[in-house]
């Protein structure tokens, strides 16, 4: 039985629906991302679980229990906000047991949980301290203590590493995760960064006009995105429009050449479809494994330190490819004609059933109006 | 360095030097001038409260005021009535002005406009709305007593008070992201006393002191009200005192601006007691 239900959940501001149908379930001890652009409903999904935002229409319920018509000073949440939020009167120590003040627990005991939490954020020493002397990702591993003290069913998460500089982030969500297996606790987290998301998860939600797209591991979301939006939101692709050759064979056709994918098509034949090939699907000259051959020529080379990014362009398609940084082999120069190796198999078909193309012609109108 | 690279260098960083010491020359001469605009009355204020005695200086002004018992009555009158104001607008402010910047953000301009009220309508037409919603023969009959008229004094003090009182508190609660610090103290299980009491109380403290500082002022002076409600207040005293005394309206004065002084240095003395709001400096 999931742990934390949220069942039908609608949420409308006015006219504007921001929350449409939403569903999950969440095992106890899971750490679930929501992923998605900006006003895509998860801080809201999120707020409605802490109890900040009354739902339209649906329900949420913890341990068995319906809290959706609880206040949150009733349903023992953690939660972490992304601009810290740490009671500035108070000192490092008194945040952290404030929770345990208000719960009427006792003060040695208190003290010692105190104790605990600052060692387990690794700032022991930083209790008698103001909020002001400390950095952000002090602050912000303070009040992951002050949300964690306590002992909260359920951990919310919102956007807590957005306002931290790059380095800080990757260390402190590395942290994050660590303290949340160590204490098994069921946790939430909003966050429209897919690295923090992939890195971090055990399920991410990915989230777009306020409807789920996709639920699924890190690994099924980058490689079996369910939807054309989550496999543009989610890392990076070049997008291709293949005509169906053999339906049964899963056979198309790119600019001419013919990939036997590795699945049936429903769409008929003469059919175009969509489909997408991640940048570090192809590689760079001939490859054993990657059968097709498509030429190129370089437009653009962006050098990302372990990785280089190379723009070419296929024809009228600009594809994108990675390659690995090696300092003997220089990256080819822009205009190079180069040919790229791919592998049927890695194509990601956007819709099998071709309907690719009219969502994103009524997705560009829609983004036009 | 060439001679022209020389000359060169001498001009960027000489023209900007001479416009900053006209600046600063400036900047002293209006400062100066500030200076002895506010200070000249008060200092010749003060010398004239010092010459009671004939030929020489002397505080028997300042004793005469002070041995007055009628002085001393409306004095302690005045300060109890301001202390209970103080009082009566915090409680009445504070939670209205959190309650704004959380739950009815879109209604800031309408409070605002409200709380500005008291210095668009004359202090002698809210005073005759008293007497008239309020006297002995209406429904509510809070003049029939004395302590009724007080009371009616303190809710018409608080009136006066209200625009500085809830701009003091205003730019205190503009300070915090109100709205996250409520919602982090609710999901740690704190209700509304909690959260008034002990996380934005203690951080708007130094506001909250501004506010009640400017509400003592104010109702230490205050004229009107308590003339029209016949209360033995300081306001009335003074101007009694201004009608039929030479020296000791100056002593007077001069003991008000020495309180108001003190009142500041106070406040000072009060935000650097406070460790947390240091960083705001």
């Amino acid at each position: 039985m999931p742990y934390l239900t949220i069942n039908h959940l609608e949420k409308s501001f006015g006219p504007t629906r921001v929350v449409k149908d939403f569903n999950l379930s969440v095992e106890k001890g899971e750490f679930i991302s929501l992923l998605g652009p900006s006003g895509c409903g998860k801080t809201t999904v999120l707020r409605i679980v802490a109890g900040f935002e009354e739902p339209s229409a649906g329900s949420v319920q913890i341990d068995g229990r319906d809290v959706t018509n609880l206040r949150p000073n009733q349903r023992n949440i953690g939660m972490v906000f992304q601009a810290y939020a740490l009671f500035p009167n108070l000192t490092v120590a008194q945040n952290v047991g404030f929770g345990l003040k208000i719960a009427g627990v006792g003060r040695a005991e208190a003290a010692e949980r105190v104790t605990d939490m600052l060692r387990l954020i690794g700032l022991p020493d930083l209790g008698a301290r103001y909020p002001f002397q400390l950095s952000g990702g002090q602050q912000q591993r303070v009040a992951l203590a002050r949300a964690l003290a306590p002992k909260p069913r359920v951990l919310l998460l919102d956007e807590p590493l957005s306002a931290l500089d790059a380095k800080i982030r990757v260390s402190l969500r590395q942290e994050i995760r660590q303290i949340q297996q160590q204490l098994g606790i069921t946790t939430i987290f909003v966050t429209h960064d897919q690295e923090e998301a992939l890195s971090m998860s055990d399920r991410v939600v990915v989230m777009n006009g306020g409807i789920a797209e996709q639920i699924g591991s890190p690994f099924d979301i980058y490689n079996r995105p369910a939807t054309p939006f989550v496999a543009g939101f989610v890392g990076s692709h070049t997008g291709f429009d293949a005509e169906v050759i053999n339906p049964a064979a899963g056979i198309v056709a790119i600019d001419g050449a013919q990939l036997a994918l590795s699945q049936q098509l429903t769409a008929p034949k003469g059919t175009i479809i969509r489909l997408a090939l991640r940048p570090e699907a192809a590689r760079l000259g001939r490859a054993e494994g990657r059968e097709t051959i498509l030429k190129g020529r370089v437009a653009q080379v962006q050098f990302m330190g372990s990785i280089i990014r190379l723009s070419t362009m296929v024809g009228d398609t600009a594809l994108t490819l990675d390659t690995f940084n090696r300092p003997d082999t220089p990256p080819p120069p822009v205009g190079t004609e180069v040919e790229i190796s791919v592998a049927a198999r890695d194509f990601i078909i956007l819709d099998a059933a071709g309907n690719g193309i009219a969502q994103r012609q009524t997705a560009e109108a829609e983004r036009l109006v | 360095m060439t001679d022209q690279a020389a000359l060169n260098t001498a001009t960027v960083t000489d023209v900007p030097k001479a416009r900053r010491s006209v600046g600063s020359v400036f900047s002293w001469a209006m400062f100066i001038f500030g200076v002895l605009y506010f200070a000249l009355p008060l200092i010749g204020m003060f010398e004239f409260s010092l010459r009671k005695r004939r030929g020489t200086y002397s505080f028997d002004a300042y004793t005469t005021v002070l041995n007055d018992p009628q002085f001393q009555a409306t004095f302690s009158y005045s300060v109890v009535m301001s202390l209970v104001t103080i009082a009566l607008g915090m409680a009445l402010v504070l939670p209205a002005a959190i309650w704004v910047r959380i739950r009815l953000p879109k209604m800031r301009p309408v409070i605002e406009f409200i709380t500005l009220l008291p210095l668009v309508i004359p202090v002698i037409v809210i005073a005759f709305g008293y007497l008239r919603m309020f006297n002995t023969s209406s429904f509510l009959p809070m003049t029939g007593s004395i302590t009724g008229t007080n009371i009616l004094l303190a809710f018409g003090y608080a009136t006066l008070a209200l625009p500085y009182m809830y701009r003091a508190i205003d730019n205190g609660l503009r300070t915090l992201d109100v709205q996250t610090l409520t919602e982090a103290a609710q999901i740690l299980g704190a209700g509304w006393f909690t959260i008034i009491f002990k996380i934005m109380l203690p951080n708007v403290f130094t506001a909250l002191l501004s506010g009640a500082f400017l509400t003592f002022s104010i109702v230490l002076g205050e004229y009107v009200f308590a003339a029209l409600l016949d209360r033995p207040a300081f306001g009335p005293y003074m101007i009694w005192t201004g009608g039929n005394r030479a020296y000791e309206p100056a002593a007077l004065a001069v003991i008000a601006f020495t309180i108001t002084w003190g009142c500041m240095g106070l406040i000072m003395l009060a935000g650097r007691l406070f460790p947390h709001t240091r960083a705001k400096r």
